[in-house]
Parts: structure tokens; sequence; C-alpha cells
């Protein structure tokens, strides 16, 4: 066997391996989409059916036993919500930490991380209390400053480094007294990080929509998210699978989609830049 | 000095808002959960007030599930950061090549990632680990071998493959990412050198990817101290207190018996351990990030 063959055998196998891989991967979500059309019958049966006539069934009564749009609303709203809110807090913080840092600049960010360390669980009786004194429980109004909190040490970082790879001449050329930093900003800072800032935004979305801990612990029904309508589904009915099946598609669908789309926006904002 | 004053201020404006929240954010529920800790607070019998001094946390610290639960919130972040860290690491190499289908295997690889934990908690617990109906139960009876009680046997390990299942995915996608900027020449120019695959995988790959390693590890770390919804969904802490982490036992604590104070005392507990963990990373992995 000559070395190219032995290469070429050694490609071959790495590539099936690979694809072997994703589809066990992939395998858990594949069977949930799939199990969401069968019966129940169907969804228990041993050994597993694959191939089955297909029924809507499940997300017609799914939808009639829960509605579904409501907690759909209720995820979209403290989701971008609470995006919206963190950037505007966010960016001109990064801004300034970007284009002016001082000393301390520093600390306080890492600072900032460093309440992401703060575990949610240590602080969950005081927030559930103020949320309660205050009338808020179960609110949606809770949920979006929770979460603005939450990801807001992420955001500022990761829009820090975006903002830190800006090419510099550009931008000592526009600037001039206080007022024309906001100028700055809104004219030349704005409009070249646009991605970064996209990016950012994505990520939060997804980790808000995701966010299980306070959307589990602050709401009951009215401001429930889908993660809370999906642990409501938990025990008791566990065994109706076909009709677990389809309201965890229909709550994952649309981030799952959403994510695909911009796996690529997305990992920049991970790396906190750190990776090109 | 004038353009200097003008400018200082517009910047500390620009950042007074975010430090402002994030400080109320720490400071704020953090001396209530101190306050809390130290008086005796429940909420079905609000009669009983008073100063307990160190009371919550000798109850909290000699509850038997205290050393399982500090124990296994430590074995979960380990086990599971290590696992995603091979596994995304070997998973990069594997595709970082061109063939068919790459884009299809990477979207693939990297779904699960955007499945949200409750979900993710249920579809493993019943269609998979069932020990009658579910898909391991199959896989084990068709090669003749006992199903295994997932949920009741191997808790932990149950919760933390569900865990690495969905944390793989984030893994692979920033090595993904750091390996196409790894400098072919070099590699290329080390295998004419006779550097077999491991040798350019330990000299090469695996210095390239250090920085991305640790950001893995920071926000990994991050989310992990305090997993919740899995074990909230799946094993409720049981069988036991064999897959109760700190969280858990906070949760049942305060939510679940109501009492304030005691739940407060443990929240303290899971801060300081947070922080000892975070104290070291965070360190290094800031330097890195600054740099």
């Amino acid at each position: 066997m000559t070395y190219k063959t032995k290469q070429k055998i050694t490609h071959i196998s790495l590539v099936t391996l690979a694809w072997v891989v994703a589809i066990i991967f992939f395998f858990p979500i594949f069977w949930m989409v799939l199990t969401s059309f069968k019966t129940e019958l169907q969804a228990i049966a041993v050994p597993p059916i694959f191939i089955f006539e297909g029924t809507l069934e499940n997300y017609s009564l799914v939808n009639e036993r829960s509605d579904y749009w409501h907690h759909a609303m209720n995820s979209i709203i403290t989701s971008f919500g609470a995006t919206i809110l963190s950037l505007i807090i966010a960016v001109p913080a990064a801004y300034s930490f970007a284009f002016s840092p001082t000393k301390n600049t520093k600390d306080v960010m890492l600072w900032m991380l460093s309440t992401k360390m703060l575990p949610a669980v240590g602080v969950l009786l005081p927030i559930y209390l103020i949320a309660q004194h205050f009338g808020l429980l179960d609110t949606k109004t809770v949920l979006v400053v929770v979460f603005m909190l939450m990801n807001l040490p992420i955001i500022i970082w990761m829009l820090f480094s975006y903002f830190k790879d800006l090419p510099k001449d550009i931008l000592e050329a526009a600037s001039l007294d206080g007022a024309s930093y906001l100028q700055e900003l809104r004219h030349v800072v704005l409009p070249l990080s646009w991605g970064g800032i996209t990016s950012t935004g994505l990520l939060s979305v997804i980790l808000c929509w995701n966010e299980a801990f306070w959307s589990i612990n602050l709401t009951s029904a009215d401001a429930a998210t889908l993660t809370a309508l999906v642990a409501s589904y938990s025990s008791p009915e566990g065994l109706f699978w076909a009709k677990l099946s389809a309201i965890s598609t229909l709550a994952c669908a649309p981030i799952v989609i959403f994510g695909w789309f911009c796996q690529k926006q997305l990992v920049q904002g991970l790396t906190f830049g750190a990776v090109k | 000095m004038k353009f200097n004053l003008a400018k200082n201020t517009v910047m500390n404006l620009m950042k007074a808002p975010s430090i402002i929240v994030l400080l109320l954010w720490m400071v704020v529920p953090l001396s209530m959960t101190l306050y809390f800790s130290v008086i005796r607070y429940n909420l079905l019998n609000p009669a009983d007030t008073g100063f307990e001094g160190l009371g919550n946390y000798e109850f909290f610290m000699t509850d038997e599930a205290f050393m399982p639960a500090v124990f296994n919130s430590l074995i979960l972040v380990l086990s599971i950061i290590t696992i995603t860290i091979i596994m995304g690491i070997m998973l990069a190499v594997l595709i970082d090549r061109t063939f068919p289908g790459r884009g299809i295997v990477r979207v693939m690889l990297i779904a699960p990632f955007f499945i949200m934990p409750t979900v993710n908690a249920l579809l493993w617990k019943n269609m998979f680990m069932n020990p009658v109906y579910g898909m391991f139960a199959f896989l084990s009876n068709t090669f003749g071998l006992e199903p295994i009680d997932w949920m009741s046997d191997f808790p932990l390990a149950s919760i933390i493959m569900m865990l690495s299942w969905q944390w793989t995915p984030f893994a692979l996608l920033i090595f993904m990412t750091a390996l196409q900027s790894q400098d072919q020449e070099q590699k290329e120019a080390a295998e004419l050198d006779g550097a077999g695959f491991f040798a350019k995988f330990y000299y090469l790959t695996l210095p390239h990817l250090a920085r991305s390693i640790a950001i893995v590890i920071m926000i990994q770390m991050i989310f992990h101290l305090s997993i919740f919804a899995e074990i909230l969904i799946t094993t409720g802490g049981g069988p036991g207190s064999d897959s109760t982490n700190l969280t858990y036992m906070i949760f049942t604590n305060a939510l679940l018996d109501f009492d304030v104070g005691i739940a407060s005392a443990g929240g303290v507990f899971a801060i300081i351990l947070a922080n000892i963990v975070a104290y070291f990373l965070i360190k290094q992995v800031g330097k890195n990030l600054m740099a």
C-alpha cells in the first residue's frame, strides 16, 4: 500500500466517523420530532417504531390544553425585551471602556464579570421577596429585569472586544470634544460594529429563551415562558410522550432555527472576539 | 483641560448606568441574603422571629444532604467541563477537513446547544433512559443485557450525560472557529519534518487552543455551578441526596420548606463556593481575555 492510498483510507474512515458521531448527536432531536407525530401507543412501542403514518393530533391537543401562543409570546417578549434593554445600557458602557480606558477599567470589567459568579440560588429569596413586595411576581417585567442583569456582564464584555478591534485611526479623526463622542458613537462606531452588536444580541436572546431557573421560580401562569411551560409537563404526565414531544418541539423550534441561521455570528460573540 | 473634563464627564455618564444596576444587583440581594441568614424567618411561621446567629448555618451544614450536595456540585462542574472539552477538541479536529456534507455534519453537531434545559431533561429522562420503554433499554435488550434504571441507579451520571450532550456542541463551536485560524504552513512544515499526528496535535494544535479552552472553562463554570432545571425535572435530587447539588438543596429549603433563614445560609455557602472556584479561574482567564 502506498502512502497515498493509506492517507486516503484514513481520510475516508475519519469522515465516516464524523458522520456517525453527528448522527448520534442529532438523534435525540430527530427522535423527539418524530415522536411528536406518533400516537401515544406508538410512542412507547418496543421495539421503537421508525416508519408509521404520522398524525398531527398531538399538536392540536397540546394547543387545546395549554395556550402555546401565550407562552411563546412571553418568551419572545422577555427575551427580546431583556436583550434590547441590556444593549441600551451596555453599548455606551462598552464604548467608554474601549475608547477611554482609565487605570480602573480592567478592574471594573473583571468585577462585572464576577457578578456572574454570584449563583442565582444565593439571591433567589431576596429577589423573590422584592418582586413580591412590588407585586411583580409572575409578571414579564420582573423576568425582563432579571434577564437583563443576568446577561449584562457578558454583553458588555463581548461588545468591548468588538469595539477594541475597530481601526483606531478612523476614530481619532472623528473625535473632538465631549459632545462629539456621542456623535462618534452614533455615526462611526455603531455602523462599524453592527455585526458585533447583532451577534451579541443573538446570544443574549438564546440565553434568555432557554433560561430556566428564574422563569420557573418567579412565574406561575401569566408570565410563564416556554421553559416553564415545558417544565410543567414533567412528572405526572411524563408518560404521554407524544404530547410531550409535541410541546417540546414547539418550544425549541423557534430558537433552534434561529440559532442555526446565525451560528457564524454567534461564534464570534461567544469567543469574546478572542478567537478569530 | 476643559476638553478633558467634558470628555471624562461624558465617558463616566456612559458607563454609570451599567455600573449602578450591577452594583444594585449585587449589593441589595447579597446583603439581604446575609441578613436573612442570621435571623429566624420561616414563611409558614411568620410569628417566629428573632436573631438566630449562626444557627441557620449550623442547621444547613449539619443537614445530611450538605456534604453530598457540595461534593455533587463539584463533581458536576468538573466532569462536565472535562468531558465537553475532550469531546469538543476531538470533534473539532475530526471535522477540521473538507468532506462532502461538512455543513450538515456541523449543524447536526451543534443543534443540541440550542435545546432548552427543560426539554433536554424530559427528552433524556423519558425517551432514552426510561428502563422499560426507553431507547437505551431497547438497546440493552437487543444485546442481551439487563436494562439500566438510569434515574435511580446512576442519577448523577445521567445528569452529567444530559449536560455533556448539550454543552459539547458549545465547546465544539468555539474550538472549531479557533482551528480555522491555525497556521497551516506550520503544520505542513512539521509534517515534512516527520511529525506524526499526535506530535502535531500536542505541539501545535493544543497550544493554539489554549485561549479558547480558557474561555470554554470559564463560561461553562458560570453555568454549571448552578445546574437546576435538569435536576428538578429528572431526579428531584434523589434518590436520597445522590443527585442533589447545592443549588437544588437550597431550592428545596427555600421554596418547598419556606425556610428563608436556612435557605439564605445555604445561599451564602453557594456564593462562597462559587467564589473560591471562580477566584483562580477569573484571574487567569480574565488576564487572557484582556491581553
